[in-house]
């Protein structure tokens, strides 16, 4: 049993910086743009929140830094592919490059910079990003654990991805930016403001994407810095997008069903049989593979990827 | 202007978008040049931010590039696998089939060969490195297949499937380091044995023989394209399925047919870089070049010749950077940096072969 | 107020053109409307109605003139900007979010706060009475047939309350009698002081519903005429630039052989629904068989059906006695059938929009020559002479046909089909985005491969072509077929109340 939620806990942490990515590419993809460079912004995001908590030791500033950093990498790919109507496959891979390219570079610069052998996150912001307690509540037996002890970071992806979902399943806001990424020439004569509203949201979500970024170098390398630090969480974020069916409700619980597969190796009774650890960390992906499969079998109307993804939309084609 | 007019808010846009009639090649090339010299300018200034000197950064990397026959060969090794992957990508992004699983199929090409390099090593040589070459070819191929399948089945999105099989091969390799090809020799850290002398690629001119396979294949490749009815099938249905099938062409043979051979020649790109450079099967055999050669690929237009230049640029770019690395303690991903600026401004001057902004008042109110 | 309609304009347009590339699609337009009026904007296709009045809609920038609003010089730069100043255009191709419902769709881009599902259902019913319209506010639009769609359309403007309506080509999609429901519905706006635009090439439909028509022709406003002065007759002359007769010819070819029997023919849709359901009928040799019916009826199931495009459901295709249900397309190309077969969406289907027509030409015949080899010889020689014989307008074969204007396109695509000597040549929507010099044309080819004693599957839109060139029609609706008449023997209601869904006996012909 109290093996049972320690996995739960853990799957909760590892499904975290999951779910950042995946909200933040639901809101770009709703806008018709499948960003493939969420490595690339998450890696930004990284580096700028870890940097900035590592100078100022303030938890808001470091937060506000990745995402301020996310949503410059969106900024960039949002000018190419919405103004300058580039390609947008080449364009997130580029970002993805770059994004990576940046964020590893400008870490070994500080590091070199330092005269030390590692850049640790000073005590007071360490303080800030680790796991919460709130009197009597956290202590409640199972409940506590499963719900009131965990880090702050885990909090705000739950608000924030449910905040997604009320802004676009239940605004007029959101409603647009639907109908936008359907079919940009049909709300565009409604009277939407297509490329306000695509820019808006993409930069969002890269926003969103960035303190995912953050949630990587600050918390999973135990507040040292480390290259790499973001390591393929971006591109399962793009894959969740498809496994929570662009919602981003779904996306919390299904970040943290994918976290519970990053971590299951952990809690598997090592007795009799054993799985290699390399089938588990195969598992996200062979189920990503297998829902996209099933998808395109059913051929549903509903819950498919925005019809217009991957598309850029120039109002005087003809 | 009467004074009723001059109270009336006239909203003309500040700047709007228009399409131009399609610019001549010429002018395409000379649009991509002043695109590049402008990322050099951008790149120069972030040189700067960090408190050198552009210039000599630059002249570091091309002459880091050349400065030795060594130097020359480590710029042609990184070369190969990027070239190749290309390549192989290029058959795919003609049918505008969104292969971005190069990743992937280079892995599985590497893995199918290396079971030959390691356990049937006392083959002889030459019929050694026939057999590893075909079986990277069928690894890579039937990587290709099965997203290839499930298109042209149920209109499954490659884009994303290539992806997951990407790391599903990844991991493919972290099972077989770990578990069944471990060496036994690496005292409990677990990688892959060394591959025998006798399951290496030879060398010719001091490099692996790859860059001679990646020549052939950049002929090869272009005449498959531009003179054969295969090539001439992978552009209609590039164009449209819909008419292709029309014509009488079996659509799900063409995709099929040429996502095997484009993850195939992914494939043999594994072989090179595992057999050839690496001397094993590491988890990093790939190492992003499938990403990179997306880019490099779309750079060139889809052309073999284009693709040539293209990663050898890139490459000059790669071996320049770890030359600044031990020069200047600069880190190695200033070139992924200095990549990443290129082809921002490239991807953006792109828009203006096709489109053009229009200010306020010009040409506008007469 | 009143006196504000009365003595202002509720639109006027001066010296206004647009440029597309090297194309000058309006030229110094200079055109009105008063509130309370029909205006019809008539020209053929590429005339430049279309471009025109999306300039009123914000879609397009003009680049120069003006454009008054009420009296006011007004800047229209976005599709907000029309909705402001009370302009709402339906666009010929629907601007319909597929995955919404019409509620959804209709208040889309509105000002007024987000409504609760119930309180919008009550609102947008309430409109809808009050105009005659009928709707289901709750159902997703790819449920819906075209005219639902239209109705959707209609709603979105008069929920937004616009005054000035533009519609372009609304009939093109509409049988007879749902026009005259549409027409109805346009003057019971005029009445409350709405101005009206509407945009076709279809000249009974202008005389009927309009007041005054303007007639545009290659970019220019040639000139602006009351209707009840005018007549068929002169604004044809207008239009066209110059007296032309509207009869088409048709020639009688004595023996008639049938060549293609279809017999219980049943096609499945993708989501499980029937598009095509028990079609019999026979195409014989030096004929023009005409296919009417509303877009979506089962024309493009059939077409696709006999060129072995799509699976069978049931029944059979005989061709000279042999079932070819079953064979690939390829097949079907090759066993010496010919079928030739025109795509409804030419570019889309028929050709390769970025090749040359060297390189469009061997798209069916590629395969005969022998080896791994493409030869591109024959190809580039049946290019260059199809460019001589039919005056396709081309600097040179290789140029990418999405270059080329419409008229050109097909008939590179026509003449392609007929070069292959087909026994059946089947053609859906030949003249589509033609002007009427080269829909003519197409008529006079298809006219002479019918006197070749070619059968001709006839798929149109504008029933007054199809009964003028066809010899029998064949009606469809909802993929029925509700019969064939003889041309010589029925009248356009008849046909209308068939595409509507009225069965009706006619002939099949004789044994």
């Amino acid at each position: 049993m109290n093996m049972f939620i320690n996995f739960l806990v853990a799957a909760v942490f590892a499904g975290t910086p999951l779910l950042f990515g995946t909200v933040g590419e639901i809101m770009n993809e709703k806008s018709g743009h499948l960003n493939l460079g969420v490595e690339g912004m998450m890696s930004l995001g990284a580096c700028a929140g870890f940097m900035a908590g590592f100078l100022t030791n303030n938890l808001l500033i470091a937060l506000l830094a990745a995402f301020v950093a996310g949503l410059a990498g969106a900024l960039i790919y949002a000018i190419l592919t919405i103004t300058f109507m580039a390609d947008q496959n080449v364009t997130g891979l580029t970002l993805t490059i770059f994004g990576i390219g940046l964020s590893n570079f400008f870490g070994e610069y500080m590091l070199v910079n330092s005269n030390t052998n590692s850049l640790k996150l000073p005590e007071n912001i360490a303080a800030q990003i680790s796991n919460i307690y709130i009197p009597v509540l956290s202590d409640i037996p199972v409940i506590g654990q499963l719900f009131f002890q965990y880090n702050p970071f885990v909090y705000l992806g739950i608000v924030i991805a449910i905040s997604c979902g009320i802004y676009l399943n239940h605004t007029k806001l959101g409603l647009n930016l639907r109908a936008i990424g359907e079919n940009p020439g049909a709300a565009d004569a409604a009277g939407i403001k297509v490329t306000k509203l695509k820019y808006l949201n993409v930069l969002l979500g890269g926003g969103i994407c960035g303190i995912g970024g953050a949630y990587c170098s600050m918390i999973i390398n135990g507040g040292v810095w480390m290259s790499n630090s973001v390591n393929g969480l971006g591109w399962i974020s793009v894959a969740l997008v498809i496994f929570a069916s662009w919602s981003p409700n779904k996306a919390v619980f299904g970040s943290f069903i994918f976290g519970a597969f990053n971590i299951l190796k952990y809690y598997t009774p090592k007795t009799y049989f054993t799985i290699p650890n390399a089938f588990y960390d195969m598992l996200p992906f062979v189920i990503t593979a297998l829902v996209l499969i099933i998808t395109s079998i059913r051929k549903s109307k509903e819950n498919q990827q925005p019809a217009s993804c991957g598309i850029n939309y120039f109002r005087e084609e003809r | 202007m009467n004074k009723s007019q001059e109270n009336i808010k006239v909203r003309e846009p500040l700047v709007r978008t228009v399409k131009r009639a399609e610019r001549s090649n010429l002018d395409i090339i000379k649009l991509r040049i002043i695109a590049f010299i402008l990322a050099l300018v951008a790149g120069g200034l972030f040189i700067l931010l960090i408190g050198f000197n552009p210039f000599e950064l630059y002249l570091t990397i091309v002459s880091g590039a050349f400065r030795s026959k060594m130097a020359i060969q480590a710029t042609v090794k990184f070369m190969i696998p990027l070239l190749m992957a290309s390549l192989g990508i290029t058959l795919a992004f003609k049918m505008k089939f969104w292969n971005i699983g190069a990743e992937g199929q280079i892995i599985m090409g590497a893995v199918f060969s290396s079971y030959f390099a390691l356990f049937y090593s006392d083959l002889p040589h030459i019929v050694l490195i026939i057999i590893m070459f075909i079986s990277g070819f069928i690894g890579g191929g039937l990587w290709g297949l099965i997203p290839a399948y499930f298109k042209s089945k149920f209109n499954t999105n490659e884009t994303l499937l290539t992806l997951m099989l990407n790391y599903i091969a990844l991991h493919v390799i972290s099972f077989l380091r770990d578990g069944p090809w471990k060496d036994p020799g690496s005292s409990g850290f677990p990688k892959i044995a060394r591959f025998e002398a006798n399951a290496q690629l030879d060398k010719i001119l001091g490099v692996q023989f790859g860059w001679i396979v990646g020549l052939i294949l950049v002929v090869v490749v272009f005449i498959y394209m531009v003179y054969t009815k295969h090539g001439y099938e992978i552009s209609v249905v590039g164009e449209s399925q819909a008419t292709s099938r029309y014509a009488g062409m079996n659509v799900k043979k063409i995709i099929l047919r040429t996502m095997i051979l484009s993850g195939g020649i992914c494939g043999i790109t594994g072989v090179i870089q595992s057999a050839g450079s690496d001397m094993t099967l590491a988890a990093s055999v790939a190492g992003g070049v499938g990403f990179t050669a997306i880019i490099v690929a779309w750079l060139a237009n889809l052309n073999p010749f284009g693709i040539l230049m293209v990663s050898f640029l890139f490459s000059v770019l790669e071996k320049g950077s770890s030359v600044m690395q031990s020069t200047y303690g600069l880190s190695t991903y200033s070139a992924s940096v200095l990549q990443g600026i290129i082809l921002f401004f490239i991807l953006g001057c792109e828009f203006f072969i096709r489109y053009k902004f229009v200010l306020r008042h010009k040409g506008g109110n007469k | 107020m009143s006196n504000l309609i009365e003595t202002k304009y509720a639109i006027e347009l001066k010296g206004v053109s647009k440029i597309f590339g090297s194309v000058v699609a309006n030229d110094n337009i200079n055109l009105n409307i008063k509130y309370g009026e029909i205006l019809a904007l008539l020209g053929e296709n590429g005339s430049g109605k279309t471009t025109l009045m999306n300039m009123l809609s914000g879609i397009y920038y003009p680049d120069a003139g003006t454009i008054s609003i009420a009296g006011d010089e007004v800047s229209i730069s976005s599709p907000t900007d029309a909705i402001n100043y009370g302009i709402g255009m339906i666009h010929q191709h629907f601007k319909l979010v597929e995955v919404l419902n019409a509620m959804d769709n209709i208040v889309l881009g509105t000002k007024e706060k987000y409504l609760k599902p119930k309180i919008l259902k009550d609102k947008i019913l309430n409109i809808s009475s009050k105009f005659g319209l009928e709707i289901e506010p709750e159902k997703k639009i790819y449920n819906m047939s075209v005219s639902e769609k239209q109705t959707v359309e209609i709603l979105k403007v008069l929920y937004r309350g616009a005054q000035i309506l533009i519609l372009d080509e609304p009939t093109a999609v509409l049988t007879p009698q749902e026009t005259e429901k549409l027409f109805a519905i346009l003057r019971k706006m005029k009445e409350q002081g709405s101005a009206i635009i509407i945009i076709t090439h279809k000249l009974h439909e202008v005389l009927s519903v309009s007041d005054r028509v303007a007639i545009l022709r290659k970019g220019k406003l040639i000139d602006t005429v009351k209707t009840e002065d005018s007549n068929e007759k002169q604004l044809t002359e207008l239009m066209v630039g110059r007296p032309v007769s509207l009869k088409i010819n048709r020639p009688e070819v004595e023996s008639k052989k049938t060549i293609l029997n279809v017999v219980d023919l049943s096609v499945m849709n993708e989501d499980g629904s029937l598009g095509l359901k028990n079609i019999n009928f026979k195409l014989k040799r030096g004929e023009i068989l005409g296919v009417a019916g509303i877009a979506g009826s089962g024309q493009k199931e059939l077409c696709e059906s006999i060129a072995g495009l799509i699976k069978i459901k049931s029944g059979a295709v005989l061709c000279n006695k042999e079932n070819i249900i079953g064979k690939t397309p390829d097949e079907i190309i090759n066993l010496g059938i010919s079928m030739s077969f025109v795509p409804e969406d030419r570019l889309g289907m028929g050709l390769v929009g970025s090749m040359g027509m060297v390189e469009n030409m061997m798209l069916k015949s590629y395969r005969k020559s022998k080896g791994f080899f493409i030869d591109k010889k024959p190809s580039r020689k049946l290019a260059e002479y199809l460019k001589n014989k039919l005056q396709i307008v081309t600097p040179n074969v290789d140029m990418p046909v999405r270059m080329m204007s419409g008229g050109n396109v097909q008939k590179v695509l026509l003449g392609r089909e007929i070069d292959s000597n087909p026994n059946v040549l089947i053609t859906a929507y030949p003249v589509r985005g033609l002007d009427i010099n080269s829909s003519y044309v197409i008529y006079d080819l298809l006219n002479e491969q019918k006197l070749k004693g070619v059968a001709v599957l006839f798929i149109g839109e504008d029933l007054d072509v199809l009964l003028e060139l066809s010899d029998r029609i064949m009606v469809l609706c909802n993929g029925e077929m509700k019969g064939i008449v003889d041309t010589k023997e029925t009248t356009k209601e008849e046909i209308g109340l068939m595409m509507a869904g009225k069965s009706f006996k006619g002939v099949e012909g004789d044994e």
